[in-house]
Protein backbone atom coordinates (compact mmCIF):
# COMPACT_ATOMS: atom_id res chain seq x y z
CA UNK A 1 0.00 0.00 0.00
CA UNK A 2 1.24 3.43 -0.93
CA UNK A 3 0.61 6.74 0.72
CA UNK A 4 -2.89 8.23 0.48
CA UNK A 5 -3.35 11.52 -1.35
CA UNK A 6 -7.08 11.80 -0.65
CA UNK A 7 -8.89 10.12 2.18
CA UNK A 8 -12.68 10.05 2.43
CA UNK A 9 -14.35 9.17 5.67
CA UNK A 10 -18.09 8.41 5.72
CA UNK A 11 -18.78 10.99 3.02
CA UNK A 12 -22.43 11.55 2.14
CA UNK A 13 -23.59 13.88 -0.64
CA UNK A 14 -27.18 15.01 -0.92
CA UNK A 15 -28.86 17.20 -3.46
CA UNK A 16 -32.18 18.95 -3.30
CA UNK A 17 -34.58 17.86 -5.98
CA UNK A 18 -38.25 17.76 -6.82
CA UNK A 19 -40.55 14.83 -7.26
CA UNK A 20 -43.29 14.65 -9.89
CA UNK A 21 -45.68 16.60 -7.65
CA UNK A 22 -43.21 19.45 -7.36
CA UNK A 23 -42.37 18.96 -3.68
CA UNK A 24 -38.86 19.48 -2.46
CA UNK A 25 -37.05 16.23 -1.83
CA UNK A 26 -33.53 15.29 -0.87
CA UNK A 27 -31.70 12.70 -2.92
CA UNK A 28 -28.73 10.88 -1.53
CA UNK A 29 -26.16 10.92 -4.33
CA UNK A 30 -23.25 9.40 -2.43
CA UNK A 31 -23.87 7.28 0.62
CA UNK A 32 -21.26 7.11 3.40
CA UNK A 33 -18.25 6.67 1.18
CA UNK A 34 -15.04 5.69 2.87
CA UNK A 35 -12.02 5.20 0.64
CA UNK A 36 -8.66 6.61 -0.28
CA UNK A 37 -6.84 7.55 -3.47
CA UNK A 38 -3.16 6.67 -3.55
CA UNK A 39 -0.53 9.30 -4.20
CA UNK A 40 1.23 9.03 -7.55
CA UNK A 41 -1.13 6.33 -8.79
CA UNK A 42 -3.83 6.14 -11.41
CA UNK A 43 -7.15 5.16 -9.89
CA UNK A 44 -9.95 4.26 -12.27
CA UNK A 45 -13.46 4.97 -11.04
CA UNK A 46 -15.86 2.55 -12.67
CA UNK A 47 -19.59 2.09 -12.40
CA UNK A 48 -22.77 2.25 -14.40
CA UNK A 49 -24.26 5.55 -15.53
CA UNK A 50 -25.72 7.50 -12.63
CA UNK A 51 -23.74 5.66 -9.99
CA UNK A 52 -22.16 8.88 -8.72
CA UNK A 53 -18.74 8.90 -10.39
CA UNK A 54 -18.85 12.53 -11.54
CA UNK A 55 -20.35 13.60 -8.22
CA UNK A 56 -17.46 11.98 -6.38
CA UNK A 57 -14.95 13.97 -8.43
CA UNK A 58 -16.80 17.21 -7.71
CA UNK A 59 -16.23 16.73 -4.01
CA UNK A 60 -12.47 16.46 -4.43
CA UNK A 61 -11.96 20.02 -5.65
CA UNK A 62 -14.89 21.30 -3.63
CA UNK A 63 -17.23 22.23 -6.43
CA UNK A 64 -19.64 20.76 -3.92
CA UNK A 65 -19.39 19.90 -0.25
CA UNK A 66 -20.66 16.72 1.34
CA UNK A 67 -23.58 16.86 3.76
CA UNK A 68 -21.51 14.88 6.23
CA UNK A 69 -18.18 13.13 6.46
CA UNK A 70 -14.63 14.32 6.02
CA UNK A 71 -12.25 14.55 3.08
CA UNK A 72 -8.53 15.14 3.50
CA UNK A 73 -5.79 16.00 1.03
CA UNK A 74 -2.30 15.05 2.24
CA UNK A 75 -3.83 14.64 5.68
CA UNK A 76 -5.38 18.12 5.78
CA UNK A 77 -9.13 18.65 5.87
CA UNK A 78 -10.21 20.12 2.53
CA UNK A 79 -12.23 22.75 4.35
CA UNK A 80 -9.13 24.04 6.10
CA UNK A 81 -7.38 24.72 2.80
CA UNK A 82 -7.66 27.94 0.82
CA UNK A 83 -10.25 27.12 -1.83
CA UNK A 84 -8.35 28.74 -4.72
CA UNK A 85 -5.10 27.01 -3.88
CA UNK A 86 -6.95 23.71 -3.46
CA UNK A 87 -8.57 24.04 -6.88
CA UNK A 88 -5.27 24.85 -8.52
CA UNK A 89 -3.66 21.80 -6.90
CA UNK A 90 -6.55 19.54 -7.85
CA UNK A 91 -7.21 20.06 -11.56
CA UNK A 92 -10.35 18.81 -13.24
CA UNK A 93 -11.22 17.87 -16.80
CA UNK A 94 -14.89 17.64 -17.58
CA UNK A 95 -17.04 14.99 -19.12
CA UNK A 96 -18.17 17.57 -21.69
CA UNK A 97 -15.61 20.14 -22.79
CA UNK A 98 -16.48 23.60 -21.52
CA UNK A 99 -14.14 26.06 -23.15
CA UNK A 100 -14.52 29.79 -22.70
CA UNK A 101 -15.26 32.06 -25.66
CA UNK A 102 -11.97 33.30 -27.11
CA UNK A 103 -8.91 31.65 -28.54
CA UNK A 104 -7.34 28.37 -27.54
CA UNK A 105 -4.38 30.30 -26.14
CA UNK A 106 -6.68 32.43 -23.98
CA UNK A 107 -8.27 29.27 -22.67
CA UNK A 108 -4.99 27.62 -21.84
CA UNK A 109 -3.63 30.67 -20.08
CA UNK A 110 -6.80 31.26 -18.03
CA UNK A 111 -5.62 29.55 -14.83
CA UNK A 112 -2.15 31.12 -14.66
CA UNK A 113 -3.63 34.54 -15.53
CA UNK A 114 -5.89 34.28 -12.48
CA UNK A 115 -2.72 34.22 -10.42
CA UNK A 116 -1.14 37.08 -12.33
CA UNK A 117 1.15 34.87 -14.38
CA UNK A 118 1.23 35.23 -18.14
CA UNK A 119 1.86 31.92 -19.80
CA UNK A 120 4.81 32.01 -22.19
CA UNK A 121 4.26 31.10 -25.82
CA UNK A 122 6.76 28.28 -25.45
CA UNK A 123 4.95 26.81 -22.48
CA UNK A 124 1.56 26.99 -24.20
CA UNK A 125 3.04 25.24 -27.23
CA UNK A 126 4.44 22.58 -24.96
CA UNK A 127 1.03 22.07 -23.35
CA UNK A 128 -0.86 21.83 -26.63
CA UNK A 129 1.67 19.31 -27.97
CA UNK A 130 1.32 17.29 -24.77
CA UNK A 131 -2.35 16.67 -25.44
CA UNK A 132 -1.62 15.70 -29.02
CA UNK A 133 -2.62 18.86 -30.85
CA UNK A 134 -0.61 21.15 -33.11
CA UNK A 135 0.58 24.59 -31.97
CA UNK A 136 -1.16 26.14 -34.99
CA UNK A 137 -4.40 25.66 -33.04
CA UNK A 138 -3.36 28.19 -30.39
CA UNK A 139 -4.75 31.16 -32.27
CA UNK A 140 -7.94 29.45 -33.40
CA UNK A 141 -11.23 30.36 -31.77
CA UNK A 142 -12.14 27.70 -29.21
CA UNK A 143 -15.65 27.25 -30.62
CA UNK A 144 -14.25 26.48 -34.06
CA UNK A 145 -12.66 23.25 -32.83
CA UNK A 146 -14.14 19.77 -32.97
CA UNK A 147 -15.46 18.35 -29.70
CA UNK A 148 -12.49 15.98 -29.48
CA UNK A 149 -10.08 18.87 -29.96
CA UNK A 150 -11.96 20.89 -27.36
CA UNK A 151 -11.71 18.03 -24.90
CA UNK A 152 -7.94 17.98 -25.30
CA UNK A 153 -7.65 21.77 -25.07
CA UNK A 154 -9.56 21.63 -21.81
CA UNK A 155 -7.02 19.08 -20.57
CA UNK A 156 -4.19 21.43 -21.58
CA UNK A 157 -5.99 24.28 -19.82
CA UNK A 158 -6.08 22.24 -16.61
CA UNK A 159 -2.43 21.16 -16.96
CA UNK A 160 -1.38 24.81 -17.30
CA UNK A 161 -2.21 25.20 -13.62
CA UNK A 162 0.44 22.58 -12.81
CA UNK A 163 -1.84 20.51 -10.57
CA UNK A 164 -0.71 17.71 -8.24
CA UNK A 165 -3.92 15.79 -8.79
CA UNK A 166 -5.83 15.33 -12.04
CA UNK A 167 -9.50 14.51 -11.95
CA UNK A 168 -10.47 13.20 -15.37
CA UNK A 169 -14.13 12.60 -16.13
CA UNK A 170 -14.28 10.35 -19.19
CA UNK A 171 -11.54 12.36 -20.87
CA UNK A 172 -11.58 10.30 -24.04
CA UNK A 173 -15.32 10.09 -24.64
CA UNK A 174 -15.15 12.27 -27.77
CA UNK A 175 -11.83 10.99 -29.10
CA UNK A 176 -10.95 8.62 -31.89
CA UNK A 177 -8.91 5.54 -30.84
CA UNK A 178 -5.57 7.14 -31.74
CA UNK A 179 -6.26 10.33 -29.80
CA UNK A 180 -7.63 8.30 -26.90
CA UNK A 181 -4.47 6.18 -26.79
CA UNK A 182 -2.47 9.39 -26.85
CA UNK A 183 -4.30 10.69 -23.77
CA UNK A 184 -3.79 7.37 -21.96
CA UNK A 185 -0.05 7.61 -22.68
CA UNK A 186 -0.06 11.17 -21.43
CA UNK A 187 -1.68 10.05 -18.17
CA UNK A 188 0.97 7.41 -17.58
CA UNK A 189 3.65 9.89 -18.55
CA UNK A 190 2.36 12.53 -16.11
CA UNK A 191 2.24 9.93 -13.38
CA UNK A 192 5.78 8.69 -13.96
CA UNK A 193 7.48 11.96 -14.90
CA UNK A 194 5.73 14.37 -12.56
CA UNK A 195 4.35 12.04 -9.92
CA UNK A 196 0.78 13.21 -10.50
CA UNK A 197 -2.08 11.49 -8.73
CA UNK A 198 -4.73 10.73 -11.33
CA UNK A 199 -8.34 9.85 -10.70
CA UNK A 200 -9.91 8.71 -13.88
CA UNK A 201 -13.61 8.10 -14.48
CA UNK A 202 -14.29 5.83 -17.40
CA UNK A 203 -16.85 3.39 -18.63
CA UNK A 204 -14.35 1.67 -20.91
CA UNK A 205 -13.00 -1.36 -19.08
CA UNK A 206 -10.13 -1.72 -21.54
CA UNK A 207 -8.84 1.73 -20.71
CA UNK A 208 -8.92 1.00 -17.01
CA UNK A 209 -7.10 -2.30 -17.63
CA UNK A 210 -4.42 -0.50 -19.59
CA UNK A 211 -3.51 2.33 -17.22
CA UNK A 212 -5.12 1.92 -13.80
CA UNK A 213 -3.14 0.92 -10.74
CA UNK A 214 -6.24 0.88 -8.56
CA UNK A 215 -9.92 0.51 -9.26
CA UNK A 216 -12.91 1.84 -7.39
CA UNK A 217 -16.20 0.36 -8.47
CA UNK A 218 -19.37 2.30 -7.68
CA UNK A 219 -23.03 1.42 -7.81
CA UNK A 220 -26.00 3.51 -6.64
CA UNK A 221 -23.86 6.04 -4.81
CA UNK A 222 -21.84 3.49 -2.89
CA UNK A 223 -18.43 1.98 -3.32
CA UNK A 224 -18.97 -1.69 -3.97
CA UNK A 225 -15.37 -2.71 -4.33
CA UNK A 226 -12.02 -1.02 -4.26
CA UNK A 227 -8.96 -3.02 -5.13
CA UNK A 228 -5.68 -3.05 -7.04
CA UNK A 229 -6.55 -3.10 -10.74
CA UNK A 230 -5.09 -6.53 -11.44
CA UNK A 231 -7.05 -8.07 -8.62
CA UNK A 232 -10.27 -6.32 -9.61
CA UNK A 233 -10.09 -7.53 -13.18
CA UNK A 234 -8.93 -11.08 -12.45
CA UNK A 235 -10.71 -11.89 -9.21
CA UNK A 236 -13.52 -9.43 -8.45
CA UNK A 237 -14.93 -10.07 -4.98
CA UNK A 238 -18.40 -8.58 -5.15
CA UNK A 239 -21.09 -10.25 -7.27
CA UNK A 240 -22.06 -6.81 -8.66
CA UNK A 241 -18.48 -6.29 -9.83
CA UNK A 242 -18.63 -9.61 -11.63
CA UNK A 243 -21.91 -8.67 -13.29
CA UNK A 244 -20.49 -5.30 -14.33
CA UNK A 245 -17.36 -6.87 -15.80
CA UNK A 246 -19.49 -9.21 -17.85
CA UNK A 247 -21.67 -6.31 -19.01
CA UNK A 248 -24.80 -7.37 -17.16
CA UNK A 249 -25.20 -4.79 -14.41
CA UNK A 250 -28.04 -2.31 -14.74
CA UNK A 251 -27.64 1.31 -13.54
CA UNK B 1 -50.36 80.39 -28.42
CA UNK B 2 -53.21 79.19 -26.33
CA UNK B 3 -53.41 76.02 -24.19
CA UNK B 4 -56.53 73.99 -25.05
CA UNK B 5 -58.08 72.44 -21.99
CA UNK B 6 -59.73 69.04 -22.29
CA UNK B 7 -63.08 69.09 -20.50
CA UNK B 8 -65.07 66.10 -19.32
CA UNK B 9 -67.36 66.40 -22.33
CA UNK B 10 -64.34 66.24 -24.63
CA UNK B 11 -63.31 63.01 -22.90
CA UNK B 12 -66.60 61.44 -23.89
CA UNK B 13 -65.88 62.43 -27.47
CA UNK B 14 -62.55 60.61 -27.18
CA UNK B 15 -64.52 57.41 -26.80
CA UNK B 16 -64.82 57.54 -30.59
CA UNK B 17 -61.21 56.36 -30.57
CA UNK B 18 -62.09 53.41 -28.37
CA UNK B 19 -64.89 52.67 -30.82
CA UNK B 20 -62.36 52.38 -33.65
CA UNK B 21 -60.32 49.87 -31.64
CA UNK B 22 -63.46 47.96 -30.77
CA UNK B 23 -64.53 47.85 -34.40
CA UNK B 24 -61.18 46.40 -35.46
CA UNK B 25 -61.37 43.79 -32.70
CA UNK B 26 -64.88 42.71 -33.64
CA UNK B 27 -64.27 42.80 -37.37
CA UNK B 28 -61.17 40.61 -37.17
CA UNK B 29 -62.59 38.49 -34.31
CA UNK B 30 -59.59 39.30 -32.14
CA UNK B 31 -61.70 38.54 -29.09
CA UNK B 32 -60.19 41.51 -27.33
CA UNK B 33 -63.35 43.46 -26.57
CA UNK B 34 -63.51 42.23 -22.97
CA UNK B 35 -59.96 43.30 -22.24
CA UNK B 36 -60.50 46.47 -24.22
CA UNK B 37 -63.51 47.35 -22.09
CA UNK B 38 -61.59 46.78 -18.85
CA UNK B 39 -58.55 48.58 -20.22
CA UNK B 40 -60.63 51.59 -21.21
CA UNK B 41 -62.14 51.79 -17.75
CA UNK B 42 -58.84 51.24 -15.95
CA UNK B 43 -57.08 53.88 -17.98
CA UNK B 44 -59.69 56.37 -16.98
CA UNK B 45 -59.98 55.36 -13.34
CA UNK B 46 -56.26 54.94 -12.64
CA UNK B 47 -55.24 58.15 -14.30
CA UNK B 48 -58.07 60.09 -12.67
CA UNK B 49 -57.10 58.74 -9.27
CA UNK B 50 -53.45 59.57 -9.81
CA UNK B 51 -54.48 63.00 -11.06
CA UNK B 52 -56.43 63.75 -7.89
CA UNK B 53 -53.62 62.47 -5.72
CA UNK B 54 -51.12 64.63 -7.53
CA UNK B 55 -53.46 67.59 -7.24
CA UNK B 56 -53.56 67.11 -3.47
CA UNK B 57 -49.79 66.84 -3.25
CA UNK B 58 -49.34 69.89 -5.45
CA UNK B 59 -51.77 71.95 -3.42
CA UNK B 60 -50.38 71.02 -0.01
CA UNK B 61 -46.78 71.32 -1.24
CA UNK B 62 -45.21 69.65 1.79
CA UNK B 63 -41.83 67.93 1.67
CA UNK B 64 -43.01 64.92 3.68
CA UNK B 65 -45.92 64.28 1.31
CA UNK B 66 -43.52 64.40 -1.60
CA UNK B 67 -41.21 61.93 0.13
CA UNK B 68 -44.19 59.68 0.84
CA UNK B 69 -45.24 59.75 -2.81
CA UNK B 70 -41.67 59.01 -3.95
CA UNK B 71 -41.50 56.15 -1.46
CA UNK B 72 -44.65 54.56 -2.83
CA UNK B 73 -43.45 54.99 -6.41
CA UNK B 74 -40.19 53.31 -5.43
CA UNK B 75 -41.95 50.37 -3.80
CA UNK B 76 -44.17 49.83 -6.81
CA UNK B 77 -41.19 50.02 -9.16
CA UNK B 78 -39.26 47.46 -7.10
CA UNK B 79 -42.28 45.16 -6.88
CA UNK B 80 -42.75 45.34 -10.63
CA UNK B 81 -39.09 44.62 -11.37
CA UNK B 82 -39.35 41.68 -8.98
CA UNK B 83 -42.55 40.30 -10.50
CA UNK B 84 -41.07 40.32 -13.96
CA UNK B 85 -38.41 37.80 -12.91
CA UNK B 86 -38.54 34.28 -14.28
CA UNK B 87 -36.84 33.13 -11.10
CA UNK B 88 -37.64 34.71 -7.74
CA UNK B 89 -36.12 34.09 -4.39
CA UNK B 90 -36.25 35.62 -0.94
CA UNK B 91 -34.22 38.78 -0.90
CA UNK B 92 -34.51 39.57 -4.59
CA UNK B 93 -37.27 42.09 -3.92
CA UNK B 94 -35.02 43.94 -1.51
CA UNK B 95 -32.17 43.86 -3.99
CA UNK B 96 -34.48 45.45 -6.55
CA UNK B 97 -35.58 48.00 -3.99
CA UNK B 98 -32.04 48.90 -3.02
CA UNK B 99 -30.79 49.06 -6.61
CA UNK B 100 -33.65 51.22 -7.86
CA UNK B 101 -33.42 53.43 -4.78
CA UNK B 102 -29.69 53.93 -5.20
CA UNK B 103 -29.79 54.62 -8.94
CA UNK B 104 -32.92 56.72 -8.53
CA UNK B 105 -31.84 58.89 -5.62
CA UNK B 106 -28.40 59.69 -6.98
CA UNK B 107 -29.74 60.61 -10.41
CA UNK B 108 -32.66 62.53 -8.98
CA UNK B 109 -30.37 64.50 -6.69
CA UNK B 110 -28.14 65.48 -9.58
CA UNK B 111 -31.02 66.57 -11.81
CA UNK B 112 -33.01 68.42 -9.13
CA UNK B 113 -30.11 69.85 -7.16
CA UNK B 114 -27.40 70.52 -9.72
CA UNK B 115 -28.91 70.73 -13.21
CA UNK B 116 -32.35 72.28 -12.62
CA UNK B 117 -31.50 73.85 -9.23
CA UNK B 118 -35.12 73.56 -8.13
CA UNK B 119 -35.82 75.63 -4.99
CA UNK B 120 -37.18 74.36 -2.72
CA UNK B 121 -36.09 70.94 -3.91
CA UNK B 122 -39.41 69.25 -3.16
CA UNK B 123 -41.53 71.30 -5.57
CA UNK B 124 -43.88 68.52 -6.74
CA UNK B 125 -44.21 69.98 -10.24
CA UNK B 126 -40.58 69.00 -10.93
CA UNK B 127 -39.61 66.20 -8.63
CA UNK B 128 -42.66 63.96 -9.11
CA UNK B 129 -42.66 63.64 -12.92
CA UNK B 130 -38.87 63.48 -13.06
CA UNK B 131 -38.76 60.78 -10.40
CA UNK B 132 -41.47 58.93 -12.30
CA UNK B 133 -39.36 58.82 -15.45
CA UNK B 134 -36.24 57.81 -13.54
CA UNK B 135 -37.93 55.08 -11.52
CA UNK B 136 -39.84 53.69 -14.48
CA UNK B 137 -36.71 53.28 -16.54
CA UNK B 138 -34.63 52.02 -13.61
CA UNK B 139 -37.33 49.43 -13.02
CA UNK B 140 -37.27 48.17 -16.58
CA UNK B 141 -33.47 48.14 -16.60
CA UNK B 142 -33.22 46.20 -13.34
CA UNK B 143 -35.85 43.69 -14.44
CA UNK B 144 -34.12 43.14 -17.75
CA UNK B 145 -30.62 42.85 -16.28
CA UNK B 146 -31.45 40.41 -13.52
CA UNK B 147 -33.61 38.26 -15.80
CA UNK B 148 -30.77 38.09 -18.27
CA UNK B 149 -28.22 37.31 -15.56
CA UNK B 150 -30.38 34.46 -14.24
CA UNK B 151 -30.78 33.03 -17.72
CA UNK B 152 -27.07 33.31 -18.47
CA UNK B 153 -26.06 31.59 -15.25
CA UNK B 154 -28.50 28.76 -16.02
CA UNK B 155 -27.23 28.39 -19.56
CA UNK B 156 -23.54 28.52 -18.68
CA UNK B 157 -23.19 26.39 -15.58
CA UNK B 158 -20.46 24.37 -17.27
CA UNK B 159 -18.28 27.37 -18.11
CA UNK B 160 -18.82 28.90 -14.68
CA UNK B 161 -17.83 25.71 -12.88
CA UNK B 162 -14.87 25.27 -15.22
CA UNK B 163 -13.67 28.75 -14.27
CA UNK B 164 -14.19 28.01 -10.57
CA UNK B 165 -12.32 24.74 -10.82
CA UNK B 166 -9.37 26.58 -12.37
CA UNK B 167 -9.25 28.81 -9.30
CA UNK B 168 -11.48 31.73 -10.26
CA UNK B 169 -13.56 33.56 -7.67
CA UNK B 170 -17.32 33.46 -8.08
CA UNK B 171 -17.17 37.06 -9.30
CA UNK B 172 -14.59 36.35 -11.99
CA UNK B 173 -16.46 33.22 -13.04
CA UNK B 174 -19.70 35.12 -13.67
CA UNK B 175 -18.09 38.32 -14.93
CA UNK B 176 -18.73 37.56 -18.63
CA UNK B 177 -22.40 36.98 -17.83
CA UNK B 178 -22.65 40.05 -15.61
CA UNK B 179 -21.34 42.02 -18.55
CA UNK B 180 -23.78 40.59 -21.03
CA UNK B 181 -26.67 41.18 -18.62
CA UNK B 182 -25.63 44.80 -18.16
CA UNK B 183 -25.21 45.29 -21.87
CA UNK B 184 -28.62 43.80 -22.55
CA UNK B 185 -30.21 46.14 -20.03
CA UNK B 186 -28.35 49.24 -21.23
CA UNK B 187 -28.76 48.62 -24.94
CA UNK B 188 -32.38 49.77 -25.31
CA UNK B 189 -31.50 53.01 -23.52
CA UNK B 190 -28.43 53.61 -25.64
CA UNK B 191 -30.20 52.79 -28.88
CA UNK B 192 -32.99 55.18 -27.94
CA UNK B 193 -30.32 57.84 -27.43
CA UNK B 194 -29.25 57.19 -31.01
CA UNK B 195 -32.65 57.77 -32.56
CA UNK B 196 -34.43 60.01 -30.07
CA UNK B 197 -36.45 62.69 -31.83
CA UNK B 198 -35.98 61.23 -35.28
CA UNK B 199 -38.78 58.72 -35.38
CA UNK B 200 -40.96 59.96 -32.58
CA UNK B 201 -40.95 62.97 -30.31
CA UNK B 202 -40.42 61.82 -26.75
CA UNK B 203 -43.59 61.98 -24.64
CA UNK B 204 -42.35 64.53 -22.18
CA UNK B 205 -41.15 66.91 -24.86
CA UNK B 206 -44.43 66.58 -26.75
CA UNK B 207 -46.28 67.33 -23.54
CA UNK B 208 -44.29 70.46 -22.87
CA UNK B 209 -44.81 71.70 -26.40
CA UNK B 210 -48.56 71.14 -26.18
CA UNK B 211 -48.55 72.90 -22.82
CA UNK B 212 -47.09 75.93 -24.53
CA UNK B 213 -43.34 75.66 -23.97
CA UNK B 214 -41.16 76.70 -26.89
CA UNK B 215 -39.73 73.69 -28.76
CA UNK B 216 -36.20 74.90 -27.97
CA UNK B 217 -36.90 74.91 -24.23
CA UNK B 218 -38.67 71.56 -24.40
CA UNK B 219 -35.72 70.07 -26.25
CA UNK B 220 -33.30 71.13 -23.54
CA UNK B 221 -35.45 69.38 -20.97
CA UNK B 222 -35.56 66.30 -23.10
CA UNK B 223 -31.78 66.22 -23.44
CA UNK B 224 -31.41 66.33 -19.67
CA UNK B 225 -34.05 63.64 -19.26
CA UNK B 226 -32.38 61.37 -21.79
CA UNK B 227 -28.99 61.58 -20.07
CA UNK B 228 -30.67 61.17 -16.72
CA UNK B 229 -32.47 58.01 -17.74
CA UNK B 230 -29.24 56.49 -19.04
CA UNK B 231 -27.44 57.26 -15.78
CA UNK B 232 -30.25 55.87 -13.64
CA UNK B 233 -30.39 52.69 -15.71
CA UNK B 234 -26.63 52.21 -15.50
CA UNK B 235 -26.46 52.71 -11.74
CA UNK B 236 -29.50 50.57 -11.01
CA UNK B 237 -28.58 47.67 -13.25
CA UNK B 238 -25.02 47.43 -12.01
CA UNK B 239 -26.17 47.50 -8.39
CA UNK B 240 -28.88 44.91 -9.00
CA UNK B 241 -26.66 42.44 -10.85
CA UNK B 242 -23.73 42.80 -8.45
CA UNK B 243 -26.04 42.01 -5.55
CA UNK B 244 -28.07 39.33 -7.34
CA UNK B 245 -25.29 37.08 -8.65
CA UNK B 246 -24.14 36.24 -5.12
CA UNK B 247 -27.33 34.35 -4.50
CA UNK B 248 -26.24 31.65 -6.93
CA UNK B 249 -22.99 30.92 -5.10
CA UNK B 250 -22.03 29.64 -1.68
CA UNK B 251 -19.44 31.53 0.37
CA UNK B 252 -16.92 28.86 -0.73
CA UNK B 253 -17.26 29.96 -4.37
CA UNK B 254 -19.42 27.01 -5.36
CA UNK B 255 -22.25 27.30 -7.84
CA UNK B 256 -25.40 26.17 -6.04
CA UNK B 257 -27.24 23.23 -7.61
CA UNK B 258 -30.08 24.40 -9.85
CA UNK B 259 -33.08 22.88 -8.06
CA UNK B 260 -32.34 24.83 -4.95
CA UNK B 261 -33.23 28.10 -6.61
CA UNK B 262 -35.87 26.89 -9.02
CA UNK B 263 -39.24 28.01 -7.77
CA UNK B 264 -41.19 28.11 -11.01
CA UNK B 265 -43.71 25.54 -9.83
CA UNK B 266 -44.64 27.43 -6.71
CA UNK B 267 -44.67 30.80 -8.44
CA UNK B 268 -47.75 30.38 -10.52
CA UNK B 269 -50.39 30.48 -7.81
CA UNK B 270 -48.74 32.56 -5.19
CA UNK B 271 -46.37 35.41 -5.74
CA UNK B 272 -43.92 35.51 -2.89
CA UNK B 273 -43.74 39.25 -2.48
CA UNK B 274 -43.60 40.82 0.95
CA UNK B 275 -47.16 41.19 2.19
CA UNK B 276 -47.80 44.93 2.04
CA UNK B 277 -46.24 45.22 -1.35
CA UNK B 278 -48.44 42.47 -2.72
CA UNK B 279 -51.52 44.41 -1.68
CA UNK B 280 -50.25 47.55 -3.33
CA UNK B 281 -49.71 45.69 -6.55
CA UNK B 282 -53.00 43.92 -6.51
CA UNK B 283 -54.79 47.19 -6.28
CA UNK B 284 -53.11 47.81 -9.58
CA UNK B 285 -51.51 51.16 -8.95
CA UNK B 286 -49.17 50.32 -11.76
CA UNK B 287 -51.09 47.40 -13.18
CA UNK B 288 -48.03 45.25 -13.78
CA UNK B 289 -49.61 42.05 -12.50
CA UNK B 290 -49.61 40.52 -15.95
CA UNK B 291 -45.86 40.18 -15.74
CA UNK B 292 -46.06 37.33 -13.24
CA UNK B 293 -45.96 34.71 -15.94
CA UNK B 294 -43.92 36.66 -18.44
CA UNK B 295 -40.77 34.89 -19.50
CA UNK B 296 -38.79 37.93 -20.45
CA UNK B 297 -39.22 41.62 -20.18
CA UNK B 298 -40.19 43.04 -23.49
CA UNK B 299 -37.40 45.37 -24.41
CA UNK B 300 -39.70 47.25 -26.73
CA UNK B 301 -41.60 48.50 -23.74
CA UNK B 302 -38.63 50.65 -22.86
CA UNK B 303 -39.57 54.16 -23.68
CA UNK B 304 -38.82 57.52 -22.26
CA UNK B 305 -41.90 59.23 -20.94
N1 LIG C 1 -27.64 18.57 -10.42
C1 LIG C 1 -28.17 17.44 -9.95
N2 LIG C 1 -29.21 17.48 -9.10
C2 LIG C 1 -29.76 16.36 -8.60
N3 LIG C 1 -29.32 15.15 -8.91
C3 LIG C 1 -28.29 15.03 -9.75
C4 LIG C 1 -27.66 16.16 -10.32
N4 LIG C 1 -26.66 15.75 -11.13
C5 LIG C 1 -26.67 14.40 -11.07
N5 LIG C 1 -27.63 13.96 -10.25
C6 LIG C 1 -27.94 12.57 -9.91
O1 LIG C 1 -26.87 12.08 -9.15
C7 LIG C 1 -26.61 10.74 -9.45
C8 LIG C 1 -25.15 10.58 -9.79
O2 LIG C 1 -24.85 11.34 -10.93
P1 LIG C 1 -23.40 11.39 -11.55
O3 LIG C 1 -23.40 12.41 -12.62
O4 LIG C 1 -22.41 11.54 -10.46
O5 LIG C 1 -23.30 9.94 -12.17
P2 LIG C 1 -22.15 9.30 -13.08
O6 LIG C 1 -21.75 8.06 -12.42
O7 LIG C 1 -21.10 10.31 -13.35
O8 LIG C 1 -22.95 8.96 -14.40
P3 LIG C 1 -22.44 9.02 -15.94
O9 LIG C 1 -21.62 7.78 -16.17
O10 LIG C 1 -23.73 8.95 -16.72
O11 LIG C 1 -21.70 10.27 -16.15
C9 LIG C 1 -27.53 10.38 -10.61
O12 LIG C 1 -28.59 9.63 -10.06
C10 LIG C 1 -28.03 11.69 -11.12
O13 LIG C 1 -29.35 11.57 -11.58
MG1 LIG D 1 -20.54 11.37 -15.03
Amino acid sequence: MGEAKFELDEVTLKRPGRNAAGDVTTTIILNRITTSFLKGKITAVLGPSGSGKSSLLRLLNRLEDPASGRITLDGQDLKSLNIFILRRRVGMVWQLPTLFPGTVLENISYGPRLRGISLSRARSQELILMVGLGPELLDRRADSLSIGQQQRVSMARTLANEPEVLLLDEPTSALDPTAAANILHLMVDLKIRLGLTIIFVTHLLDQARQVADEVIFMHHGEIVESAPARQFFTAPQDPRSRLFLSGQLEG
Amino acid sequence: MQYINIGHGDLVLALVLVGITLAVSLWQRLDLHGDLFIGTLRTFIQLTAVGYLLQVIFNLNRWYLVILALGIMLLVAAANAYRRQQERWPGLFFIMLLAIALGGIITLAIVIGIVLKVKPWYQPQYIIPIAGMILGNAMIGAALAVNRLTGEIKAHRGEIEAALSLGATAYLAVLPYLRSALRAAMLPTISTMMTVGIVQLPGMMSGQIIAGASPAAAVRYQVVVTYMVAAATALTTITATLLAYRYYFTPSHQLKPPEQNNKTKKQKGKPDLPRGVRGLLRRGIKGGGDAAGAKTVDSKSVKFN
